[in-house]
């Protein structure tokens, strides 16, 4: 049994339709990107309000965001991923648990539990990053804000976050990284990402090599593009003077 | 809820266990030893060799574990037949082993040439003043010390690593989380079987952060 190289192969037609194998690739890069920016939103969101909580003088709000923290980060992201998708629908009221699992497409729950996980997921990370810039401040800014008259929120508003976010670009890029190579457990759930519809190629034309490394050319120009508009932001907004970027 | 069939299933379940344990003992030992070279190929005066292994570490670093060891799975049978000339049946261990060495050998290469770059240069200069070549100075002055600075963030790593050997589930490889899935599946109760894979996952990494931070209480001056 030869291996018969053909990197003509992307073009080809997949039998369904109009359809080329190329555009298996596009749809499957489309889901990642859809799974990997929602959740995204959720774990800045839930990672923000978690970091906060960990840094807030209340003793029982900064051992819940530890605990949250300890708990996601502790258990693996696949175990994570079942949990979402076989067992909390089961948990759920009955009507909700039918609507998932039977009026929903078979895309869709998977999609929402994944996005739903990942979110969770990477709150626990964004929420060690927030808490670390936040640390990483001078104690006396939060202690002269006190003095003027500033209440809580607005410390955190208005003089620690504004700062926090800025010096954490760089982990937090790291992260968002992450979360669009972690993406890649949806496969193992059924949705049809990237590596979903790379593995699906190669069984289908037996060009394995051709398909992986497409895929793999995919994750490495995403990966590049979004670490430079990354750095591209972080030149932005950072603070003239305070804050070193880029050899400057 | 019903856990009181998860106590019979237990040696099965060890069994599973002890795959997972066998692949991060020998992926930790294979990626350390891979990333080391890598790192002294990263910081060597070569630009060839530290160009190439710069290049290793930018691409395992930006494709996903999960890629990394579905293709190999596809691909070792392919490249050992290319390689050896004959069919050599592989498992789906080996390619999984193969995968996570060479992937975790990329992260483990920027922890140790962090290590290595925290040794002041004087002891190197030093060591080759007293007539040590190349190997010796890395074998006896450097590494010793750069490895138990390091410890900590390699273990941290390892622990990563203990949970993502869960991903091998992706080529039906029978490690702890697949042992637990496919038991709770036979016996009808999927849900409680995988509460206690997560919950076993969850306590030995817990305790395991826990050991590896008042390590590193104990190794900063």
């Amino acid at each position: 049994m030869d291996y018969n190289w053909d990197w003509g192969v992307f073009f080809k037609s997949t039998g369904i339709g109009q359809e080329i194998y190329l555009d298996w690739f596009v749809s499957g890069l489309g889901w990642t990107i859809a799974v990997a920016l929602i959740g995204w939103l959720i774990a800045l969101f839930l990672g923000s309000v978690l970091g906060v909580l960990r840094t807030v003088p209340n003793r029982w709000l900064s051992g819940l965001a530890t605990a949250y923290v300890e708990l996601f980060r502790n258990v693996p992201l696949l175990v994570q991923l079942f949990i979402w998708y076989f067992l909390i629908p089961d948990l759920l009221p009955e009507p909700i648990e039918m609507w998932f699992k039977q009026d929903l497409n078979p895309a869709t729950s998977a999609y929402l539990s994944v996005v739903v996980c990942l979110g969770l997921f990477t709150a626990a990370r964004v929420c060690e990053q927030v808490r670390t810039g936040i640390q990483a401040l001078p104690k006396g800014q939060a202690a002269a804000a006190y003095a003027l008259g500033f209440k809580l929120p607005q410390i955190y508003s208005q003089i620690l976050l504004p700062q926090a976010f800025r010096i954490i670009i760089p982990p937090l890029t790291s992260e968002f990284l992450n979360i669009f190579k972690n993406s890649s457990v949806a496969s193992l759930i059924g949705l049809m990402e990237l590596l979903a519809q790379t593995k699906q190629t190669a069984e289908f034309t037996a060009n394995l090599f051709e398909a992986f490394t497409l895929a793999t050319i995919i994750y490495f120009t995403l990966n590049m593009s979004l670490m430079l508009l990354m750095r591209w932001v972080e030149k932005k907004v950072a603070v003239p003077g305070l804050i070193s970027v880029g050899g400057k | 809820m019903d856990f009181s069939a998860i106590i019979p299933a237990l040696p099965g379940m060890w069994e599973g266990m002890a795959m997972t344990l066998k692949l991060l003992v020998l992926g930790v030992v294979g990626g350390v030893a891979l990333g080391t070279v890598l790192a002294l190929m990263r910081l060597s005066h070569n630009p060839l060799l530290s160009r190439v292994a710069g290049a290793y570490v930018n691409y395992f670093r930006s494709i996903p574990l999960l890629l990394v060891i579905t293709w190999f799975y596809f691909a070792v049978p392919f490249v050992l037949r290319w390689l050896t000339g004959e069919d050599m049946p592989i498992g789906a261990f080996t390619s999984c082993l193969v995968a996570f060495m060479m992937f975790e050998a990329a992260y483990f290469c920027e922890i140790v040439r962090a290590g290595i770059q925290s040794i002041p240069k004087g002891q190197m200069g030093a060591a080759y003043a007293l007539g040590m070549n190349y190997g010796q100075v890395m074998r006896l002055i450097i590494l010793p010390q750069a490895f138990r600075k390091m410890t900590p963030l390699l273990l941290q790593q390892s622990i990563i690593l203990f949970q993502d050997t869960s991903l091998v589930y992706a080529v039906g490889l029978m490690d702890f989380l697949n042992a637990a899935r496919s038991r709770g599946d036979i016996i009808g109760q999927p849900h409680e079987f995988l509460i206690f894979a997560g919950l076993v996952y969850f306590t030995i990494s817990f305790s395991a952060s826990l050991l590896v931070k008042r390590l590193q209480k104990r190794l900063t001056v």
